[in-house]
C-alpha cells in the first residue's frame, strides 16, 4: 500500500509541466491569429496608402484611362479592362478544353497507366514559375503566332477585337499563355470533382440504357458542377492577380485599345512596371490600382469558397 | 434479334463517337504544348549550362558578347526562400496545430480556415505591394529599403497559407486512437502532439511544406520590388540589408534585354529553376504514394 502510493506521488504531473502546457496552447493559437492579422494588415495598408489617391480622384479613376505621371493625372481604366478581358477570355478557352481533358483522363479511353501518366504530368505543369513561361512566351510563342496574328487581322479586321496590325507583344498572347498557365488548374480540380462522383449514380445511368456520353452530360457532370465551378472561379482569381508571365508578353501600353492585336496592360503589370520607379502621387494611385485589383479577387475567392460550401456533393 | 449487337449507324453511337474524339482533341490540344513548353526550356536551358555559370557574376547588359554567370542570383534565391521559410515554417506549423488539435469548430477556427484561403488567394504581387508599403519604404530594417530581408517576408506571406493547410490536413489523418493512447497513459496535450502527432503526420506535412518552398522559390512578383536585383557576389551577412538578386528576377530582367547574351543567362537560370522545381515535386509525389502504400491503421 505504502509502496503504492510512493509510485503515484512520483507520477504526478509538476506544475511546471501544466505551466508548459498552457503557454503552448497559447502559443498555438496566437500562431495560427497570424493568418487573421497578416490579411486584415494587407487589406488595411493598402487602402491606407491608396486614400490619398482614393480622395482626390474617387470613383473616377475607375472609368478614365489618362495615365500621367507629368500632369499628375490618373485613371486606370485600361489596366482594369485588360485585368478583366484576359481572365475572361482565357477562362472561356481553358474551360472547355480542360473539363474536356478532365473527362479524358477519368473515362476509361485509354489504359489507366496513361491516365494516370497525363494526369500528374499536366499536375506537374501547375508547378513551373510564370516568368519562366513568360521567357518561353517572349521567345517561343509569339514568333509561332506572329503569321497567325496577321492571318486573324487581314481576315477579320472588321471586327473591332482584331483590328488593329499587329507589332508583336499584345493582349492576345497575354490571354494564351494565361490559357497554358490556368489548363493545369482547371484540369486537375475537374478531374478531382469527377472522380469524386460515385460509381453507383454511373451504375444506375448505364442499367437504364443510357449511352456513356448520355451519362456524362446528364448524371455525371451535374454531379460534379459545383467542383468544377469552385475550379473555374479559382483559376479566374489566379488570372486576375498573374503578374510575370503577362507582363512580359502583354507589352505594356495604357493606351486603350479595343483590338486584341494591340498591346495593353493589366493592373498586375502595371504595378510590375511601374511600381519600383515611382514616387509622388503615382504611387498613392498604384496602391489604389492594388486595392482594386485585391477587391476583384477576394471576392472571386470568397464566392468560390461560398460555391463550395453550398453545393458540396452529399451523397 | 438485332437490338441485341452494337449498331454503329445509331445515332446515339455516332454522337457518343464524335464526343469521345472531341475529348481525345482537347487531351491533345492541351497536352501537347505542355510538353513542348517543357523540352524546349529543358533542351534551351540546357545546352547554354556551363561551369562558369555557377561562380561568375553576370555581367551589366551590353554589347560584352560574354554574359558571366548567375552565382548571385543562385546564392540569392537560396537565402530568400531559406528566410521564408524560416518564418512561414514555424507560424503555419503552429497555426495548423491549433486548427487540428486544439480548435473545436467554433468560430475563431472556421474563421481562421476561411482566412487561410483567402489568403492563399491572394495575387503574390499584393504581397509585394504591402512588404513595400510596411518594410522598404518606412525603412524599418535598420534604415535599409530594397532587401533580401524583405524579399523573403514577402515570399513568407505566400507560403504561410500551404503550410498551415498541409499541416492542418496532416494531423487531421492522424487517427484519434493514438491521441487517446498518450492522453490515457497520462501525458499531458504538448507531448501528446510533440511526441505522437506530429510525428506520425511528420511526411504528409513535410511533403507539403517542401512542395511550398518549391513554389515559392519560382515567384517573381513579390520580390521585384522588395528584394530588387543585384549583380555583385553575395559575401556576409551585411548583405541581407542590401539589394539581392534571385534566379527568378533575373529571368525577368535579362528575357526583356535586346541582347542575345542575356537572354541566353535567362534560359539556363530557366533551366535551373524549372529542373530543381519539377524534381523536388517528382521526388514528394513519389514519397506521398509510397507513404499511401504502406500506411496502416
Amino acid at each position: 500500500m505504502e509502496e503504492k502510493l510512493t509510485l503515484f506521488k512520483n507520477r504526478k504531473r509538476f506544475g511546471i509541466e501544466k505551466n508548459i502546457d498552457i503557454i503552448f496552447k497559447n502559443t498555438a493559437l496566437v500562431l495560427s491569429s497570424f493568418v487573421a492579422i497578416i490579411l486584415l494588415g494587407i487589406i488595411l495598408v493598402v487602402f491606407f496608402q491608396s486614400f490619398e489617391s482614393f480622395s482626390r480622384y474617387g470613383l473616377k479613376f475607375l472609368v478614365t484611362s489618362e495615365w500621367n505621371p507629368v500632369k499628375d493625372e490618373y485613371g486606370a481604366f485600361t489596366a482594369i479592362y485588360g485585368t478583366l478581358v484576359t481572365s475572361f477570355l482565357s477562362l472561356l478557352i481553358t474551360i472547355p478544353l480542360g473539363v474536356g481533358t478532365a473527362i479524358f483522363i477519368t473515362e476509361d479511353f485509354v489504359p489507366k497507366v496513361f491516365r494516370e501518366i497525363i494526369g500528374s504530368f499536366v499536375e506537374l505543369l501547375a508547378a513551373i514559375p510564370s516568368v519562366v513561361l513568360g521567357l518561353w512566351a517572349i521567345f517561343v510563342m509569339e514568333p509561332f503566332f506572329r503569321a497567325f496574328f496577321v492571318f486573324l487581322h487581314n481576315f477579320f479586321g472588321w471586327i473591332p477585337l482584331f483590328s488593329t496590325e499587329p507589332t508583336g507583344r499584345n493582349s492576345l498572347l497575354a490571354i494564351l499563355i494565361l490559357v497554358v498557365m490556368l489548363l493545369p488548374i482547371v484540369t486537375s480540380i475537374a478531374r478531382d470533382s469527377l472522380n469524386q462522383v460515385p460509381k453507383k449514380l454511373r451504375n444506375a445511368a448505364y442499367g437504364i440504357g443510357a449511352s456513356r456520353w448520355k451519362t456524362i452530360f446528364s448524371v455525371i457532370l451535374p454531379a460534379a458542377l459545383s467542383g468544377i465551378m469552385a475550379g473555374v472561379l479559382l483559376a479566374l482569381g489566379r488570372a486576375m492577380g498573374e503578374t510575370m508571365a503577362v507582363t512580359m508578353i502583354i507589352g505594356n501600353s495604357n493606351a486603350f485599345s479595343w483590338s486584341l492585336l494591340s498591346p495593353g496592360y493589366t493592373i498586375s503589370s502595371m504595378l510590375a512596371n511601374q511600381f519600383g520607379e515611382a514616387d509622388g502621387s503615382q504611387v498613392s494611385s498604384l496602391f489604389y490600382a492594388a486595392f482594386v485589383l485585391m477587391i476583384l479577387s477576394l471576392v472571386v475567392n470568397i464566392f468560390a469558397q461560398w460555391l463550395v460550401k453550398k453545393f458540396s456533393l452529399k451523397y | 434479334m438485332n437490338s441485341l449487337y452494337y449498331q454503329k449507324r445509331l445515332s446515339r453511337n455516332i454522337g457518343d463517337k464524335f464526343f469521345t474524339s472531341l475529348s481525345v482533341i482537347c487531351a491533345l490540344i492541351a497536352i501537347l504544348p505542355l510538353i513542348f513548353l517543357v523540352t524546349y526550356i529543358l533542351i534551351k536551358g540546357g545546352s547554354q549550362i556551363t561551369p562558369e555559370l555557377f561562380t561568375l557574376e553576370p555581367n551589366p547588359p551590353g554589347d560584352d558578347l560574354d554574359a558571366g554567370g548567375i552565382n548571385p542570383a543562385l546564392i540569392g534565391t537560396l537565402i530568400i526562400t531559406t528566410i521564408a521559410s524560416i518564418i512561414a515554417i514555424p507560424v503555419g506549423v503552429g497555426g495548423g496545430i491549433y486548427l487540428a488539435e486544439y480548435s473545436k469548430g467554433g468560430a475563431f477556427s472556421r474563421f481562421i480556415r476561411f482566412g487561410v484561403n483567402v489568403l492563399a488567394g491572394v495575387p503574390s504581387i499584393i504581397a509585394g505591394v504591402f512588404i513595400y508599403a510596411l518594410i522598404v519604404s518606412t525603412k524599418i530594417l535598420f534604415g535599409s529599403m530594397y532587401s533580401g530581408l524583405a524579399g523573403g517576408m514577402a515570399l513568407s506571406i505566400l507560403m504561410l497559407p500551404t503550410v498551415i493547410k498541409t499541416t492542418d490536413e496532416g494531423l487531421k489523418l492522424v487517427p484519434n486512437e493514438l491521441r487517446y493512447a498518450s492522453l490515457g497513459v497520462g501525458a499531458s496535450m504538448y507531448t501528446t502532439i510533440l511526441k505522437v502527432t506530429l510525428p506520425s503526420a511528420f511526411r504528409s506535412i513535410a511533403t507539403g511544406v517542401v512542395l511550398g518552398i518549391a513554389r515559392a522559390a519560382g515567384e517573381t512578383a513579390p520580390l521585384i520590388f522588395t528584394a530588387l536585383f543585384s549583380y555583385y557576389y553575395i559575401t556576409g551577412f551585411g548583405d541581407l540589408f542590401y539589394e539581392m538578386g534571385s534566379l527568378a528576377v533575373l529571368i525577368y530582367n535579362f528575357a526583356l534585354e535586346p541582347y542575345d547574351a542575356q537572354n541566353k543567362l535567362a534560359w539556363a537560370a530557366s533551366f535551373i529553376l524549372v529542373l530543381s522545381i519539377l524534381s523536388v515535386n517528382i521526388f514528394s509525389r513519389i514519397l506521398a504514394s509510397f507513404t499511401e502504400k504502406t500506411k496502416r491503421v
